[in-house]
């Protein structure tokens, strides 16, 4: 396991440095004086001639390539991105504050998304071509293909506008920021985001399943005298995982992406919001610290499917 | 007349395919006594497995399955209800299957696999003792170490020790009827006539009835008591075994023996039949092997020969078994 685990890491660490190149050159072909970005905006108004050319030096700013995007790797990984163009703040700051709220609505989210899909998924595999199965495309060709924006919409006219029974906007009330109320909050995106997701996995829920159900084990699971919920869930379903784990791995950026949506229609102050309005107001800074910092949340992400393959199928232990 | 063992009558077995209507298994009637060894032989696809299958309801949900009857101990296993055919499957009737690579499942320590076959008929479910026990049948079946071994996956089992552990599992629950469908045909020569002789021990500590499936009419001499031959979905002729390699009397029993390796016969000189087994979505009419018999004549190609009574506990089914005699 442990030379199965270096050697995912290893891979995931060479992509990450692969990734930094492609940002830092974003950043190079940014518009505008790259130290910009990299000193707080009232330093470079006030600042004289020489203080910008002693800054510069400092940053690397004169060498080559390479001393550039040495210097800017080395500073990003301390922790220093560099300062907002538009408000001076450090970027890691900015970006520090959204990225709780975004994880949160991408967690609640996966949760409803995976409660969705995996009892559904199950229930159609062992019913195949029953009613049930049917629905069950149906909704999950549904949650696919009626855009995030159209669900959240009509969902916000039903139980905010016309019950009022959940609010639409913000992570939590300003007067009452109490864990309740922010959970209160997160009913509805959470449902819209998990929902959105749900449909692929459905389907790869429903398909791996359906393989494992025709395996010659389950086979020897019912000659024993298993009982039918015994065979599902104790042996067809741990199998069906394997596969199922990764796609829902390398789904993290669709969810992020629907999150980005999601973020905007019911005024959540995540990371999402955050890319959407330093993109409009043109924070290159900003969009730079974003794109490195997804680009870390996926490789974690498949970084961790890693290790949950290895809790799931014993053969990879070995490999 | 005392109830069998085992009694299958009238098994007709469908499958509804692209290509048309496959009649894997046809008016398949065979009967285990207690403690007698049955060995099953036919050619791929003449319906072993389906028939093997059929009896403790294992087959997929697509198979069309037919009978007058399926009786075990005198129950009909066809009207029982799940909870009481789960009883049956893995208590009295265990069973092996050809496979032990795919018939094991790999994320589940072997010992949990033993143990869950034991586990599933205690009256009163007992995990620990359950495990105990695991590790006493895998020590009975010859797998080393079983203490440790217990622990293991099927991926660190070798082929051999795979099968040792399915057996293990068909004979927790003392059965008195073992289906073994191929045991040995996916595993090395060597590793074979191991496998063999543990279920030989096996069967003779248990007492267990056994229906074994093969292609191989080595095994078949030194293991079983009766034969039972089919072709093309339907049983061609059974007897005794010592009769039926004595005076074979279908021809396609005939073929299968000529194609046997003797040992005073040069191995190159082997005489295996001549063409394929049949198409079972569109077979020959008439006998079903006039097609490859040597003896076919213009009656066969038209007539299907009746299962007859040809002696004391022998049947055959061609139109000339008198002449065959
Ligand atoms: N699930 C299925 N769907 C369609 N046809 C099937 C199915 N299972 C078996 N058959 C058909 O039934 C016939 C008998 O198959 P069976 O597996 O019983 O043969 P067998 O005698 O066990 O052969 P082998 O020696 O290869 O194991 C074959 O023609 C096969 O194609
Ligand atoms: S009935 Fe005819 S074709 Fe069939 S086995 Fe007998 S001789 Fe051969
Ligand atoms: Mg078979």
């Amino acid at each position: 396991m442990g030379a199965f685990l270096v050697r995912r890491l290893s891979i995931n660490v060479l992509v990450f440095f692969l990734i930094t190149i492609a940002i830092f050159a974003l950043v190079h072909k940014t518009p505008g004086d790259p130290i910009a970005m990299q000193i707080p905006a009232d330093q470079l108004n006030s600042g004289s001639a020489e203080f910008i050319a002693q800054k510069r030096a400092e940053l690397g700013l004169d060498g080559s390539l390479v001393t550039q995007y040495w210097h800017w790797l080395t500073n990003a990984l301390h922790g220093d991105l560099g300062y907002s163009l538009l408000n001076g703040r450090p970027v890691t700051e900015v970006l520090g504050e959204r990225v709780g709220p975004t994880v949160e609505l991408m967690g609640v989210g996966l949760l409803v998304s995976l409660l969705i899909a995996f009892p559904l998924g199950i229930l159609a595999a062992r019913r195949r071509n029953s009613w049930l199965d049917y629905g069950a495309t149906v909704v999950s060709l549904g949650s696919v293909s009626v855009p995030v924006f159209f669900v959240a919409l009509i969902v916000i006219y039903v139980f905010t506008l016309k019950f009022q029974w959940f609010p639409s906007s913000g992570i939590s009330d300003p007067t009452n920021p109490s864990l309740l109320n922010t959970l209160h909050h997160l009913v509805l995106p959470a449902l819209i985001l998990g929902f959105g997701n749900s449909g692929p996995f459905m389907r790869y829920v429903r398909s791996s399943m359906i393989t494992e159900l025709g395996a010659d084990y389950v086979r020897t699971a019912n000659a024993k005298g298993a009982p039918p919920r015994r065979v599902v869930l104790r042996h067809a379903f741990r199998n069906s995982l394997i596969p199922v784990l990764t796609v829902i791995a390398s789904n993290l950026p669709q969810l992020l992406a629907g999150a980005v949506v999601i973020e905007q229609v019911f005024a959540w102050p995540g990371m999402g919001q955050l890319a959407v309005s330093s993109v409009n107001q043109h924070d290159y800074s900003v969009i730079v610290g974003f794109a490195l910092l997804i680009a870390i949340l996926v490789l974690l992400s498949n970084l961790l499917a890693d290790v949950l393959y290895t809790v799931v199928d014993p053969r990879v232990r070995l490999r | 007349m005392t109830e069998s063992l085992l009694r299958i009558d009238g098994l007709g077995v469908d499958f509804h395919t692209d290509d048309g209507v496959v009649h894997a298994v046809t008016d398949v009637s065979l009967a285990v006594e207690a403690g007698e060894i049955v060995a099953i032989v036919g050619e791929s696809g003449s319906g072993k497995t389906v028939t093997a299958m059929s009896v403790l309801r294992l087959l997929p949900k697509a198979a069309e399955v037919s009978a007058d009857a399926i009786a075990f101990r005198g129950t009909d296993l066809r009207t029982l209800s799940g909870a009481e055919l789960r009883k049956i499957r893995g208590g009295p009737v265990g069973m092996i299957f050809q496979d032990p690579m795919t018939a094991l499942n790999p994320v589940m320590t072997i010992g949990a696999q033993v143990a869950e076959a034991v586990v599933l008929h205690q009256v009163r479910p007992d995990k620990k003792a359950a495990w105990q026990r695991a590790i006493e049948l895998l020590r009975l079946v010859g797998v080393p170490d079983p203490g440790e071994r217990v622990k293991q996956y099927p991926h660190e089992f070798s082929g051999g020790m795979r099968q040792r552990a399915m057996i293990a599992m068909a004979i927790a629950n003392d059965p008195d009827l073992i289906i073994a469908d191929e045991p040995t045909t996916a595993l090395d020569v060597t590793i074979q006539a191991q496998v063999l002789a543990l279920l030989k021990k096996a069967q003779a500590e248990t007492g267990a009835a056994t229906i074994l499936i093969t292609h191989d009419l080595g095994i078949v001499a030194e293991l079983a008591d009766r034969v039972v031959v089919m072709y093309a979905g339907r049983v061609v002729e059974s007897a005794g075994v010592t009769e039926l390699f004595a005076t074979p009397r279908h021809p396609y029993t005939k073929g299968l023996l000529a194609s046997l390796p003797r040992m005073d016969v040069d191995v190159d000189q082997l005489d295996p039949i001549p063409g394929n087994p049949p198409n079972m979505a569109d077979p020959p009419a008439g006998c079903a092997f006039h097609p490859r018999c040597p003896l076919a004549r213009d009656r066969c190609r038209t007539d299907r020969p009746p299962l007859l009574a040809i002696g004391a506990g022998r049947t055959s089914a061609c139109h000339f078994n008198e002449e065959l005699a």
